[in-house]
């Protein structure tokens, strides 16, 4: 239905009047502003204790109002730097290698699945389908990668289990045959450029926002991924920021419990400890990366999952 | 999904063109062999009694088969038993929560006078969908530690006694802490989906409906509610395929890992986890891992065939 300029007012007047009542505007924005607040409120307590004072932990627990700030925690993580630096080189090559990877995969196998003319898209589309409603679970998988690929203890556990995945693979299809046109191809071919040659000097090129939708997804998964180094991982200098978070917990159960038996003096032991001002400051330097810059991506984000939802 | 038109290039021969496509896919081909279908094909282990030799096919071949006695041992656990129930109970209310509550927030959220109240609310409330169940678990630390958190320091100052939540006494709280922790990470993600169908909807049917008379709530009851069927009815097949599946984060690390909290933390996947860290029992595991492989994949189709049923449009293939 066509809007004339006559029509607009008469349609706002109406979207004014079709409002829900102002104590129920009031009700709805309250809900929300305490479900934000829920879901924002943890990280800002977490940066507040890192920022909190030994002293204040000890006296009055973890507080939003500290007693004293300071930045020992994050001098202490300083201090630890070994561990953390490479822990963090881990989770950044594994991030980026991995977002390249797997756009690579997913966009490559979307774009012949989006190929109407290809002669094995029926055989295909089943390959990309039974994985999202049968999987082969854990145990199957722990074997195979211990037992028939023997990657484990190597960066590849840690980017290639996670690098493709059938709803990725089911976006870029939807977007590639929605918006890339088929003349477009059909030209290139007439240009002599091979399906190749198309795919990455001109289908890649102009499917930037859904590429980025993508990597946006693979980026996040694999910062956030602490399950294959939990699985698969010993190896220290291979240790993911996310991972070494676990492990701080378990080492100091560990120190702890074994504290009589090598001999280290209570006083020694309570240096040696990370304190939870530490902890809090690596979370925080886990997160604040994702928190800063997920509200500017979120746009693609939500394309990526309107598109994904659309049934296949 | 299955309705490809294929019909028309049948009887061709391969082109040129096919060959250089299936040269394009044949890494994600590869990866899709290697990581899907060969741990398909894994799940038949767990008719074998598993004896390492060799590579995984080698002890594949090496082990003999048992038929079902794996899955007799397994059910004989009573960790199994009670994983089975605390699996599928938890699903259960994850489930009917975790359709109603994003979509009412949804409805809700859409009705708002202040757009930009709107925008800055949903932004928030996406945050932890992004945040790790690792990073989550320290997050729940900060309220519930037992002598520094935040929930026993209000306890203790209103003349209460402080609980130790990670403690056997806490077990009772947990059920509820874990749901918690679940529709806190997943809301934000709910809601971003069912708004971005609410927002496409076609402007002229409530027009139509206010020129009729109709009140707010009949217009969400009687256009947007039976409009959200169809991605409802998705969502909630896809769910259902995962009842068996739990996120082994959430089970597992937001707890911390408490033993004495296992009676109602242990899932499929944290006594499958366990197992295998723990090294050994593979054949068991495996029955455990090809039970919840199969019915999950078997109540997805009823799920759907039940759909189709009732309403072809809306069923998920």
């Amino acid at each position: 239905m066509a809007k004339t300029k006559k029509e607009k007012p008469v349609l706002e007047g109406l979207a004014k009047f079709n409002r829900v009542s102002m104590p129920m505007n009031i009700l709805f924005s309250i809900i929300f502003i305490i479900a934000a607040l829920c879901c924002v409120i943890p990280l800002i307590f977490v940066i507040i204790i890192s920022l909190t004072d030994k002293t204040s932990i000890s006296a009055i627990g973890y507080s939003f109002f500290p007693q004293k700030w300071s930045l020992a925690a994050y001098s202490e993580l300083w201090n630890n730097r070994e561990q953390i630096v490479t822990s963090f080189l881990i989770s950044i090559v594994v991030t980026v290698g991995g977002t390249v990877l797997g756009l690579f995969l997913n966009a490559s196998m979307g774009y012949v699945l989006s190929r109407s003319s290809f002669k094995l898209k029926k055989l295909y589309t089943w390959i990309v389908f039974i994985p999202m409603v049968f999987s082969g679970g854990m145990v199957s998988m722990y074997l195979i990668i211990t037992q028939f690929l023997y990657i484990q203890d190597t960066l590849l556990v840690l980017i290639l289990p996670l690098a493709v995945a059938s709803f990725y693979v089911i976006i870029l299809r939807t977007f590639f045959q929605t918006t890339v046109p088929d003349s477009l191809i059909e030209s290139g071919k007439i240009d002599g450029a091979s399906q190749l040659r198309i795919f990455f000097q001109i289908v890649l090129p102009i499917s930037l926002p859904a590429l980025a939708t993508i990597g946006l997804f693979l980026s996040f998964a694999y910062w956030n991924d602490w399950w294959q180094a939990y699985m698969f991982i010993n190896e220290k200098s291979l240790w993911p920021l996310q991972y070494f978070l676990i492990q701080i917990d378990r080492s100091i159960q560990a120190m702890i419990n074994n504290a009589q038996y090598i001999g280290v003096s209570a006083v020694e032991l309570a240096n040696r400890i990370p304190t939870d001002g530490m902890k809090m400051a690596l979370v925080v330097v886990i997160v604040i990366p994702i928190a800063c810059s997920y509200p500017f991506f979120q746009k693609y984000f939500i394309s990526g999952l309107t598109i994904g939802a659309v049934k296949g | 999904m299955a309705k490809v038109k294929a019909a028309k290039v049948k009887g061709k021969k391969f082109t040129f063109d096919d060959f250089e496509l299936i040269l394009l896919s044949l890494p994600t081909v590869i990866w899709y062999l290697v990581f899907s279908y060969l741990p398909l094909f894994g799940l038949l282990i767990a008719f074998k009694s598993w004896k390492i030799q060799g590579n995984f096919f080698e002890s594949f071949f090496a082990s003999d088969w048992v038929g079902f006695s794996n899955f007799e041992f397994f059910f004989m656990t009573p960790n199994a038993m009670n994983a089975l129930r605390n699996t599928i109970l938890y699903n259960l209310v994850f489930i009917v929560l975790g359709v109603v509550i994003p979509v009412a927030l949804a409805i809700m959220v859409s009705n708002l006078y202040s757009q930009k109240l709107a925008k800055v609310c949903q932004t928030a409330m996406f945050l932890p969908h992004f945040m790790s169940w690792v990073v989550a678990s320290y997050f729940l630390f900060a309220f519930m530690s037992p002598d520094k958190g935040v929930f026993n320091s209000i306890i203790t100052a209103l003349g209460g006694e402080a609980v130790d939540w990670y403690g056997p006494t806490s077990i009772g709280y947990w059920p509820l802490i874990l749901v918690i922790m679940n529709i806190w990470k997943t809301t934000g993600y709910g809601m971003v989906v069912y708004l971005a169908s609410i927002t496409g909807i076609d402007a002229t049917y409530y027009e139509a409906a206010v020129i009729d008379g109709a009140t707010k709530w009949q217009q969400t009851t009687k256009i947007t509610i039976p409009l959200l069927k169809q991605i409802m009815i998705i969502m909630t097949i896809m769910a259902v395929g995962r009842i068996f599946n739990s996120d082994f984060g959430l089970f597992y690390q937001v707890p911390k890992g408490t033993s004495q909290l296992m009676p109602v933390t242990m899932t499929f996947d944290v006594y499958i986890m366990q197992a295998l860290k723990t090294g050994g029992q593979i054949s068991l595991t495996s029955a455990a891992a090809f039970f919840q492989s199969i019915s999950g994949c078997i109540c997805i189709l009823i799920a759907n065939a039940i759909v189709s049923k009732i309403d072809r449009e809306s069923a998920f293939f």
